[in-house]
């Protein structure tokens, strides 16, 4: 009791303290809307992203560090449509913050703000880990990218009246180089127009569907499950079939089954960054598509 | 123990399926969606010794046993919960499992939970997990072993599930810092007797916890628990002479913990490998007396208890899908009383013996939400060695499970 009543005191001089900085905290679920977020919200904002290109969305540990921040949070910033169902909800259960529960102001889900693909009829478990809101891999495609945008500045506004204007700049520059950079990454893109890729996992349907490139299999034999021996004898089988292009993973999945398969089918096997930080050149969202191509077209000499 | 009829338990299982029936068509019809949420837990065992377990200087509740032999049922779990509205979290969880012959519903969990008092307060009411020590508010089918760690089997019963209200709060700092106060009703074993009114037992715990870098993780928490006991009963030890006498204990009981947790994994990405180190320490004191209820004449002594234990155990999954894992316990017992041989009646005697066990464990998840599990002890609670293998499958239906910490 003695230690109950110690703690009650630091909890008081604490919460009458003043906070040092008036900055707005955000709390971005994955670095792609870590990246946004800068873009838009600048000096203004003090911004956490919870996991990196080298971890799987789906699988992250409501960590105590995750907790806190979250404790802390004005604006939370993630993907939703079930990408972070797993975790996401018991760290907001666990951090009681009000301001970012979902539903709030707080709390901007940017998959839900555009149209997604992939989006069953039916879910059974199954047919693996599948998302019943559609697949929620929505930052690869660059225009949806522009609408999330558009949906994170009128949050920014609301959270943050005093803002309004500087974010409008912001946003204002932000539209200008990125339609700029989405012509550029089309002309750049020709060349891949109807490739045939075998994929990790269905990460990639807004970018090759963006692109034009057809996704002719998975090495996971359901989404979510690791990829088996019986699966890529069935995949290699195909391959000979009809030839693919490349074979693609993410930073995150490990290249093992990739490799195997590069090596009995001799098709090249290529990793793309999937988010900002899953290369070392990749620093933003610019830099994640003008790679993503470059390494496309690289794969495909 | 008391005899249960049969009538009210298939009423209890009509209204459980009626209630989960209804859930599912509305869940359909897509106008209230509760997470729903089965686990199936199923078991093989074997030991090679048959004589009956104890823990010496330890009372043993009604759960605290080492499994069955052969092939039989774990906790086979069903559970509902969703938030209620923008307040509330509402939880149910039954366990359904065979006791000799009958089959019996438990109720271990049901509880609401507040969701937006905001300034990181949480208010949780009705009958839950203590939040004490690190294993205590997990359900048993997420632990990393088939059975509980021997401290929390010879202190709690397994666990300390409780009717009450608990308060707690995450204080906004940068370091994950909680702390937090239960009240409870203290009817369940190790409490007993549901003293003050019905308001028996008290609980606190203060948690911390942070990353160091990308790859690691620790939470360490310190916890205190304490009940007034009236008539604690326990089935730990038999009497000599055959009689049926109940080793009751009435008086105060003090526990307090300290559990640590640091968790690695290459660049954050457990998915892959992942290495996860836990060790918890409790020690207990009890000072009140002990008698064997139903003994002619009645057999009474003081009790003065002193009981400690820890278990340090390592899960390392090496590759996607495949982990192992090495816990040890150690147990001691240190009580004192009048009468020595009430005492040694009642299974408080250490008998110069201190429990030990080493457990040897191999998990494959074939996707996360189904298990196979072989686990192999060598257990020396008391004096004779046994050697238990265990094989087991869990398996979830339904709501998606949290990856919790």
């Amino acid at each position: 009791m003695k230690l109950c009543i110690r703690s009650i005191s630091i909890m008081l001089t604490l919460i009458i303290s003043p906070p040092l900085m008036a900055k707005i905290n955000v709390f971005a679920c994955e670095p792609e809307w870590a990246s946004l977020v800068d873009e838009l919200g600048g000096e203004r904002l003090s911004r956490y992203t919870a996991t990196t290109a080298y971890q799987d969305p789906h699988h992250i540990e409501a960590r105590p560090s995750l907790i806190a921040k979250i404790r802390r949070a004005d604006l939370l910033v993630c993907s939703g449509a079930g990408l972070e169902a797993g975790w996401l909800p018991v760290l907001l259960r666990q951090a009681g913050n009000n301001r970012v529960m979902p539903g709030k102001t707080g709390n901007f889900e940017a998959a839900t703000m555009v149209e997604r693909l992939d989006v069953p009829i039916d879910v059974d478990r199954s047919m693996g880990d599948v998302h019943a809101a559609g697949n929620p891999h929505v930052h690869l495609d660059p225009h949806r990218i522009q609408i999330i945008a558009k949906a994170l500045l009128a949050r920014l506004k609301s959270i943050d009246p005093e803002g309004a204007e500087y974010y409008q700049l912001r946003f204002n520059d932000f539209t200008q180089r990125w339609q700029q950079a989405i012509q550029q990454w089309e002309q750049q893109a020709g060349a891949l127009k109807g490739i045939r890729i075998v994929v990790h996992h269905r990460d990639w349907v807004y970018l090759f569907d963006w692109l034009g490139i057809e996704i002719t299999g998975a090495l996971e034999p359901k989404p979510g499950l690791p990829a088996t021996v019986g699966h890529l004898a069935s995949l290699k089988q195909m391959i000979t079939a009809t030839p693919v292009d490349m074979i693609v993973h993410t930073p995150y999945q490990g290249p093992r089954a990739a490799k195997r398969l590069a090596q009995i089918t001799h098709t090249p096997v290529v990793e793309l960054p999937y988010t900002v930080g899953g290369a070392e050149q990749v620093n933003n969202l610019f830099d994640l598509f003008t790679v993503t191509i470059a390494t496309l077209k690289g794969g495909l000499k | 123990m008391k005899k249960k009829s049969i009538v009210p338990e298939l009423l209890l299982w009509a209204i459980v399926f009626a209630s989960f029936y209804s859930v599912a068509l509305a869940a359909k019809q897509g106008d209230f969606n509760p997470d729903i949420s089965l686990t199936l837990d199923g078991r093989y065992g074997s030991y090679s010794n048959d004589t009956d377990y104890e823990l010496p200087g330890f009372m043993l509740g009604a759960e605290a046993t080492r499994g069955e032999q052969g092939f039989h049922l774990g906790h086979n779990e069903l559970s509902i919960s969703s938030n209620v509205d923008d307040l509330f979290y509402g939880k149910l969880t039954t366990a359904i499992a065979d006791h000799e012959g009958t089959t019996e519903i438990e109720l271990e969990e049901a509880y609401i939970e507040t969701l937006t008092l905001g300034q990181g307060m949480k208010v949780k009411a009705g009958r839950f997990f203590s939040d004490i020590g690190y294993l205590n508010n997990q359900h048993g089918h997420v632990w990393d072993f088939m059975d509980a760690p021997l401290i929390y089997r010879g202190l709690f019963g397994n666990q300390i599930i409780d009717d009450g209200v608990q308060l707690s709060w995450l204080v906004p700092t940068e370091l994950y810092f909680k702390v937090g106060v239960e009240a409870t009703r203290g009817e369940r074993f190790p409490a007993g007797g549901a003293a003050n009114e019905g308001k028996g037992a008290q609980a606190a715990f203060v948690k911390f916890g942070d990353d160091v870098g990308v790859s690691h993780a620790w939470q360490l928490g310190f916890s205190h628990w304490r009940a007034d006991i009236e008539d604690r009963e326990s089935g730990g030890h038999d009497d000599l002479a055959g009689a049926v006498s109940v080793p009751t204990y009435s008086g105060e009981s003090q526990v307090s913990g300290i559990d640590f947790i640091w968790k690695w994994s290459p660049n954050g990405n457990s998915r892959e490998r992942n290495l996860k180190i836990q060790a918890e320490y409790f020690t207990r004191k009890e000072d009140g007396e002990v008698e064997l209820a139903g003994s002619n004449p009645l057999a009474q002594t003081t009790y003065q208890g002193d009981q400690s234990g820890w278990y340090l155990q390592s899960v390392y999954q090496f590759i996607p899908r495949w982990r192992v894992g090495y816990r040890y316990d150690h147990l001691s017992a240190n009580n004192e009383g009048s009468d020595a041989a009430v005492l040694a009646e009642a299974g408080l005697d250490s008998e110069g013996h201190t429990p030990e066990r080493s457990t040897l464990m191999l998990d494959y998840s074939h996707s996360e939400f189904s298990r196979i599990r072989l686990q192999v002890a060598k257990d020396d609670s008391y004096e004779d060695s046994d050697t238990l293998v265990f094989l087991q499958y869990i398996v979830t239906l339904g709501a998606h499970g949290a990856h919790r910490f």
